[in-house]
């Protein structure tokens, strides 16, 4: 499942799509502590995620992760998207909480 | 009958082990005294966002509980840096927090707007180096 | 479900509040921002988490979760044991990660405590 579809069956709204929302995604990791995320989360993880500010786009560069969602209606700082765009990381943002968007996202990659 | 009943819980800056534990009990008595539902609920938030921002930011403060028939007035009084720019600490996402803060599930900038969004009425002001005083009214 | 169907579910160790697991649980809210879980966990509600500080009881008392679940298989000190004892919340422990937990519970029928937000602080049901 590539982020274009996730984002069309979820209603995620982009808001930067960094290098290309084609990538496949395998998994997921659900966390707000950068230490965590950057200890556990795995290349090609969707990270899910409410905290908004620009430290997150590093960790995702590091990690190789297939993208950022932003949950429960937290929109990026303006230094997060300028970043995300500058390092091709995608970034988008859901109204939905960080369980219904790992619920979900986690049933459309096993289906 | 027009009963009033006020508790003071002292909570001191830095411990971190201790953070939620005035706000608990402060939960505790209050649900004695027939409080329940929302009313109890936006008032334990209020106060345990309140105990953490002294835990995180000042050098040590108290949470004031006031309980009439009709409100719960609560107030928070620290000594410590005080807030230099109180518009820009209201702001969701706004955050000065250290990474002690961080790893402890909080300092994203959330507090102040959710003791704000948990209150009926809501007074914030502050002193640089002094402390910051925080009235919170919740209506029953 | 109840927590016993989800400590099954997930091959979950129950840390504490054995006795409640025949409570029916409906709802979960994930997070590692505890102010997050202050501002949008509802009553009955499951707390899924990472951390393992004591605070989460505390937070779990304030906003009624029904229990926490700590991932990864973190085992917590035991002054956080100790306080959800106090406190009666159960607290299980899986290996899952936060993403597989609430995928799988997901798929089992619990829902978001929350649904949307729309606009700042308001939240409407799902």
């Amino acid at each position: 499942m590539n982020l274009t579809l996730l984002a069309e069956k979820l209603n995620l709204m982009v808001r930067c799509s960094g290098d290309g929302l084609d990538r496949e995604v395998s998994g997921g990791y659900v966390g707000d502590l950068l230490s965590d995320v950057m200890a556990n989360s795995k290349t090609d993880d969707l990270w899910i995620t409410c905290q908004s500010h620009q430290n997150i786009v590093a960790v995702s560069v590091l990690k190789e992760h297939a993208g950022i969602i932003l949950v429960l209606g937290k929109e990026p700082d303006k230094d997060t998207l300028e970043k995300a765009s500058r390092e091709g990381i995608p970034l988008l943002v859901t109204e939905l909480s960080g369980f219904e968007a790992a619920g979900r996202i986690y049933n459309l990659i096993n289906e | 009958m027009n009963r009033k009943y006020e508790f003071s819980f002292p909570v001191e800056g830095k411990n971190f082990d201790d953070a939620g534990k005035a706000s608990v009990e402060i939960k505790r008595l209050l649900k004695e005294l027939g409080i329940a539902g929302d009313v109890l609920r936006r008032t334990a938030i209020a106060t345990y966002e309140s105990e953490v921002n002294i835990i995180s930011y000042a050098w040590k403060g108290t949470i004031n509980v006031r309980v009439t028939d009709n409100n719960i007035s609560i107030k928070i009084q620290d000594s410590g840096p005080g807030i230099t720019d109180i518009e820009q600490a209201m702001r969701q996402g706004y955050s000065t927090a250290d990474d002690r803060i961080r790893e402890m599930g909080f300092g994203a900038g959330m507090g102040l707007f959710n003791i704000k969004n948990c209150s009926d009425g809501f007074e914030i002001s502050s002193k640089v180096n002094k402390g910051t005083l925080l009235k919170i009214l919740i209506n029953r | 479900m109840t927590l016993r169907e989800i400590a099954n579910l997930l091959d979950a160790k129950v840390l504490t509040g054995e006795k409640y697991l025949d409570t029916e649980v409906k709802t979960a809210f994930s997070a590692d921002l505890m102010s997050d879980v202050l501002a949008f966990a509802k009553p009955g509600s499951i707390m899924i988490t990472g951390l393992t500080n004591p605070q989460i009881v505390r937070i779990a008392n304030i906003v009624d979760n029904s229990a926490i679940i700590i991932v990864r298989g973190k085992t917590p000190p035991d002054e956080t044991i100790r306080l959800a004892e106090e406190l009666d919340i159960p607290v299980l422990s899986t290996r899952y990660i936060l993403f597989e937990t609430s995928g799988k519970l997901y798929a089992n029928g619990i829902i978001g405590c929350v649904g949307k937000i729309e606009g700042p602080g308001s939240v409407v049901p799902l």
